[in-house]
Order: C-alpha cells, then sequence, then structure tokens
C-alpha cells in the first residue's frame, strides 16, 4: 500500500524528474531565484545605464533611473558621434554575422551530410582529422592566419573576417552525428528506388530531416561570429570596417586614457546595450529551436 | 536497475548492425564517391584557413627573420621553443591560465550541475523563466560582458558601494592587482554558466524516469538520486562541458584584454600566454616569435584536452 503510493506520486511527478517535498521545493526556488538575479542583474544594470546622461552615469543610484531619461538622445548621440560611426559597426556586425553564419552552416550540413551517408575512401581518416581539429584552439590561428591574409592581399578587407568564419568543424561533427539517426537508409534507397538523383534526395528528403541540426548550427555559428573579437581587432585597421564589439573596446580604451572630450562613456554604455538587443531577442524567441538542439552532440 | 541502465545505452547507440551489410555493387560503389562532392567545400576551407596557417605557423616558429638576416626568413631549428620555454613572461602566462583552469572549470561546472539539477526537479513556470535569464549572458558577447562588468567593478560608475553599504560594508577595489584574478574568475563564469546549464539540463531531461520509480522504491532519497544515479548517468556531456571550459580557459584573452584599460596596471600586455603573442605579434612585430608562442599554446591545449578526454574515456563513453 505504501509503496504504491509513492509510485502513484513518483508517476504523478515524473514531468519534474524527482518527488520532491513541499519545504524543499520552497528551498530549491529560492536558490534559482538567487542564481537569476546573480545572472541578470548586470544586464538590468546595462539597460537602466543606457537611459542617463554622461553625468548621471557617476552620480545617483546606479541601479536605478535617473533624473533625466536620456536614451534618446544617447541614441542620437550615436548617430553623431564620428559621423555615426557606431551604426556603420553595427551593419558590419550584421554582415558577419549572417556571411559567417549561413556560410559555416551550409558547409557544415554538406560535409557532416555526406560523411554521415557515403562510405568513400579517406573518410574516417578525414572524420578522424576533424574530431582532432575540435580541440586545436582558434585563437592559435590567428597569427599565422593573419600574415596569410596579408599576403593574399585581404588584410583590411570584409573578406579577412568572413572566409576564416566559415570554418566551423563543431559544426560538421554536430550534423554528422544527428544525420546519422536522423536520415535513414532506407528512406535513401527508397528514393533512389524511385530514380530520384543524390541532389534531388539531398534537397527534397535529407534537408527537411535535418532542420533541427540546422537551426543549431546556425545559431551556433552566427553567434560565434557576432562575438569575434580577436580575429578582427587583428585583420583590421579600417575604422569603417570594424564590428561593433571592435569599435566599443577602441572607444572604451580611449576614454579610460584620454582627456574630457574623448569620454563618451554615455555613448559606450548605450551602443553595448542596443549591440546585445538583438542576440538577446533572436534567443528568446528561437526558444523551442536551440533549447534541444545545442545538447545535439553531448546526449550520445 | 543494471540492466535498465545498459537498456537505456545501447538504446541510444546510432545506426545498428544494418549498416555493416552493405549492397557493393559497381554503382552503389560509385555512389559513394558522392561523399566527395558534399565533403568538398569544407574541406578546402579546412586545408586553407586550418591546415595551412598551423603549417605555417609550424614554419615561422622554425625560422627567424631580423635585421641581422636582412630582412629574410633563416632556419633556426629549435631556437625559438628553447626561447619560448625558458622566457620567464610566457611560463609566468602559462602558469597564471593555469590556476585559472584550477579555479574556474570546477566553478562553472559544480554552479551549472547544480542549477541544472534544480531545474530538473521543479517543473513550474518561476523555474522555467529562472532558465532563461541564466542562459541570456549566453547571448552578450563576450567584449561586452568584459566591460558591463568593468563598469561595474569600477568605484566611480558600480553598485558595488551601494550594495555593500547596505551591510555596513565598504566594498574592495575589484580592480586592484589582488583582486583582478576573483573579479576574471567572476566574469568568465556569468558569461558560460547558463550555456554549460542547458546542456547539462537537456542530458538530464533525456533520462529515463523509470529508473527514478526504481530507485524510490529501493528506497533512494532525493540526494541519493542526484548523486548516483543523475550525475553518473549524464558523465558524457559533463566531460565535455569540462573540454569545452579547458580549451576556453587556456586561451584566455578577451575578458583580460577587454579589462585591461578600466584595471590601471593590474593587467600587463602579457598577462595570458595569447595576449602575449598578440602583443608580441601586433605591437613588436616579431611575428616569428609571435607564431612560435602561438603554436606552442595550440600545441598544449591539444595534448591537455586530449590527455583529459584519454582519462575521461570511461565516463564520456569514446573509447
Amino acid at each position: 500500500m505504501a509503496n504504491s503510493t509513492l509510485l502513484s506520486r513518483a508517476r504523478t511527478e515524473r514531468a519534474t524528474g524527482t518527488p520532491v517535498g513541499q519545504g524543499r521545493r520552497l528551498g530549491s526556488h529560492v536558490v534559482l531565484v538567487l542564481l537569476a538575479l546573480y545572472f541578470v542583474v548586470p544586464l538590468w544594470w546595462l539597460a537602466v545605464a543606457s537611459t542617463k546622461t554622461n553625468a548621471g552615469l557617476f552620480g545617483g543610484a546606479p541601479l536605478w533611473f535617473g533624473s533625466d531619461f536620456a536614451l534618446a538622445d544617447n541614441i542620437a548621440g550615436l548617430f553623431s558621434h564620428q559621423g555615426g560611426i557606431y551604426w556603420i559597426w553595427f551593419r558590419n556586425s550584421f554582415v558577419y554575422a549572417i556571411a559567417g553564419g549561413v556560410g559555416a552552416t551550409v558547409l557544415s550540413v554538406l560535409a557532416g551530410y555526406g560523411l554521415a551517408k557515403y562510405r568513400f575512401r579517406g573518410r574516417s581518416v578525414f572524420f578522424a582529422l576533424l574530431l582532432g581539429s575540435v580541440m586545436v584552439p582558434m585563437t592559435a590561428l590567428v597569427i599565422p592566419t593573419f600574415v596569410l591574409l596579408s599576403g593574399m592581399g585581404l588584410l583590411n578587407t570584409m573578406w579577412a573576417v568572413i572566409l576564416p568564419s566559415l570554418l566551423s568543424p563543431v559544426g560538421v561533427y554536430l550534423v554528422r552525428v544527428y544525420a546519422q539517426d536522423a536520415v535513414p537508409e532506407e528512406v535513401l534507397d527508397a528514393g533512389r528506388v524511385d530514380g530520384a538523383g543524390e541532389l534531388r534526395l539531398f534537397f527534397q528528403v535529407v534537408l527537411p530531416l535535418l532542420r533541427p541540426a540546422i537551426v543549431t548550427v546556425l545559431l551556433l555559428t552566427t553567434v560565434a561570429t557576432w562575438n569575434n573579437f580577436f580575429l578582427p581587432l587583428a585583420v583590421l585597421r579600417d575604422p569603417n570596417l570594424l564590428p561593433v564589439t571592435v569599435g566599443i573596446y577602441n572607444w572604451q580604451a580611449l576614454s579610460n586614457a584620454g582627456a574630457g572630450g574623448e569620454q563618451v562613456w554615455n555613448l559606450i554604455v548605450t551602443g553595448s546595450f542596443l549591440s546585445v538587443v538583438p542576440l538577446v531577442i533572436a534567443f528568446l524567441s528561437l526558444q523551442k529551436y536551440w533549447q534541444g538542439g545545442l545538447s545535439l552532440g553531448s546526449v550520445r | 536497475m543494471s540492466s535498465v541502465l545498459s537498456e537505456s545505452k545501447s538504446a541510444v547507440t546510432p545506426g545498428g548492425p544494418a549498416r555493416t551489410t552493405r549492397p557493393t555493387s559497381k554503382i552503389a560503389s560509385r555512389r559513394q564517391r558522392w561523399g566527395y562532392v558534399y565533403v568538398a567545400p569544407f574541406a578546402a576551407v579546412f586545408a586553407v584557413f586550418l591546415v595551412l596557417p598551423l603549417g605555417y605557423a609550424l614554419w615561422m616558429s622554425l625560422h627567424n627573420k631580423g635585421i641581422a638576416t636582412a630582412g629574410r626568413n633563416v632556419f633556426v631549428g629549435a631556437d625559438n621553443y628553447v626561447k619560448a620555454f625558458t622566457d620567464p613572461v610566457f611560463l609566468e602566462g602559462l602558469w597564471r591560465v593555469l590556476r585559472f583552469v584550477l579555479v574556474m572549470v570546477p566553478v562553472q561546472v559544480l554552479v551549472a550541475l547544480v542549477a541544472a539539477l534544480l531545474l530538473d526537479t521543479l517543473a513550474t513556470r518561476l523555474s522555467q523563466v529562472s532558465r532563461l535569464l541564466i542562459f541570456v549572458p549566453y547571448a552578450i558577447p563576450a567584449v561586452i560582458g568584459a566591460l558591463m562588468w568593468g563598469f561595474l567593478y569600477s568605484p566611480r560608475f558600480g553598485p558595488a558601494q551601494d550594495l555593500f553599504g547596505l551591510v555596513g560594508l565598504t566594498a574592495p577595489d575589484f580592480l586592484s592587482s589582488a583582486n583582478i584574478f576573483g573579479s576574471l574568475v567572476n566574469i568568465v563564469t556569468w558569461q558560460w554558466v547558463g550555456y554549460y546549464m542547458i546542456i547539462i539540463y537537456a542530458a538530464l531531461r533525456s533520462i529515463d524516469p523509470s529508473i527514478y520509480e526504481a530507485a524510490v522504491l529501493d528506497g533512494a532519497d532525493r540526494r541519493q538520486i542526484a548523486l548516483r544515479i543523475k550525475v553518473p548517468m549524464i558523465s558524457s556531456s559533463m566531460v565535455m562541458i569540462v573540454v569545452f571550459a579547458l580549451i576556453g580557459t587556456l586561451q584566455f584573452f578577451t575578458e583580460p584584454q577587454v579589462l585591461r584599460s578600466s584595471a590601471m596596471g593590474a593587467i600587463p600586455t602579457d598577462y595570458t600566454p595569447n595576449m602575449y603573442a598578440f602583443a608580441t605579434a601586433f605591437n613588436y612585430s616579431q611575428f616569428n616569435y609571435a607564431s612560435t608562442l602561438a603554436f606552442s599554446l595550440g600545441f598544449l591545449v591539444f595534448v591537455g584536452s586530449y590527455l583529459f578526454l584519454f582519462l575521461t574515456r570511461k565516463q564520456s563513453g569514446l573509447k
């Protein structure tokens, strides 16, 4: 009897993983909320600070709004300071993230599917190389890549950021692992019996089956390019080509070193705030895709 | 219970035996060559932007160029490596990132594990919102994250003075040489825990709940279920996270580089090996020595993570 009630309780609480007592639940919630606060308060500070004037940033309560709400003035300031270069950086970040993200995803999907479903010569050697390359730190490549790009005459062009961003060994690995199970041989063979060519199979049968992996890889590679700092810092000199990360970094270094006229703290804060908005919105609205997808490679 | 475990394990093994008996007719084997078509574009990028830079870095590290050699590269063998591994600046940087690994990796993994275990036992609205909030910093570029924390740490802008004042304390100077280590650990933890938590959480959700029922019947309590069942069953995800964190920490660059200008004097240009390589290349134009430093660091990271994967091959299921 006691056993069966325990069992039924375990069953009704299946959705929650393990049975939990009421008091325990309260404690767990408190810990969780404290954790969430730790992760969110800095962003709250950023949002509030972006509504303050340069002077307002230094006085008053840091975690609450100041006497004047200067967000619009700050945004106008971003349009006028140095000829509105901030928005050029913003556009550059978009170009880099989309070109790098989409390009890397296309290459990863093709290669991952090829490695998963075709048994060509050299396949296992290539896959072993790929696995090894996941452990090669990308920053170790920046300095030689700089010299190589300089030899190709690509230094200080958009290509210098986009081309190296196309490389995503992790993306290939994720697609390969996912395609192994998600694309059954029987489906491919049935298509071939019906006379479909390999390319038609790929576009009409395989791509729809791979959708979750594609979204995940697209998200990972886009975020990686958007966040990239070391590579553009090294290969770009022209201020008009910088992504927003490097541009704001330069403003901050100037403001810390420079005199009053160069101290644009309000613009740095507002610029930082605006630059995180697109990705935060993307993540919140694409929740159902990435929540399962980010763990693709880890479940097995 | 062991039978349940082994069953659920075999259920996730991909493919199955059907694959080994492929038809080997001529048409079929010709079809396999389509694999080259699919892999070729990636292989080209792989060759140009991974193999070539690595090979070139190795080549440059074995040569030297300067006024003495009339601006031409001259083969010097292992000279640069001898210099690097007796260079106190490089060694100190290595030792520093190693200390970061020893502190930062366990802290991140532990916080992520606790958060994921809590989320796994609670399925309330509040816990779902918390999960999202904990994850959000992953969407923030490292530069912006470091910059923001730089402001928060700053005695001029930050709320630290107010918050510490509430309990009658004075805030420490987070940006002083004595405290910068902990301040950096905090930034990286803030940035990455959410991502690791999501990975662990997804792995926890994929465990068959009937195992918990069996454990409850055997009289296991909550802590035992967490420590003896959940944690061992997600060990492969844990290993993966530690490898990610390890590789990332050894390459430490962005956060100290960004915080440098706020933390007057607490972070030198050669604080980490990567910063040292960057400064050597771009401030002093010593590309041969910079390549040596980058290649040495890359090699150590590779060996380190490979060694870790080898030592944990039982836990991760990689053989």
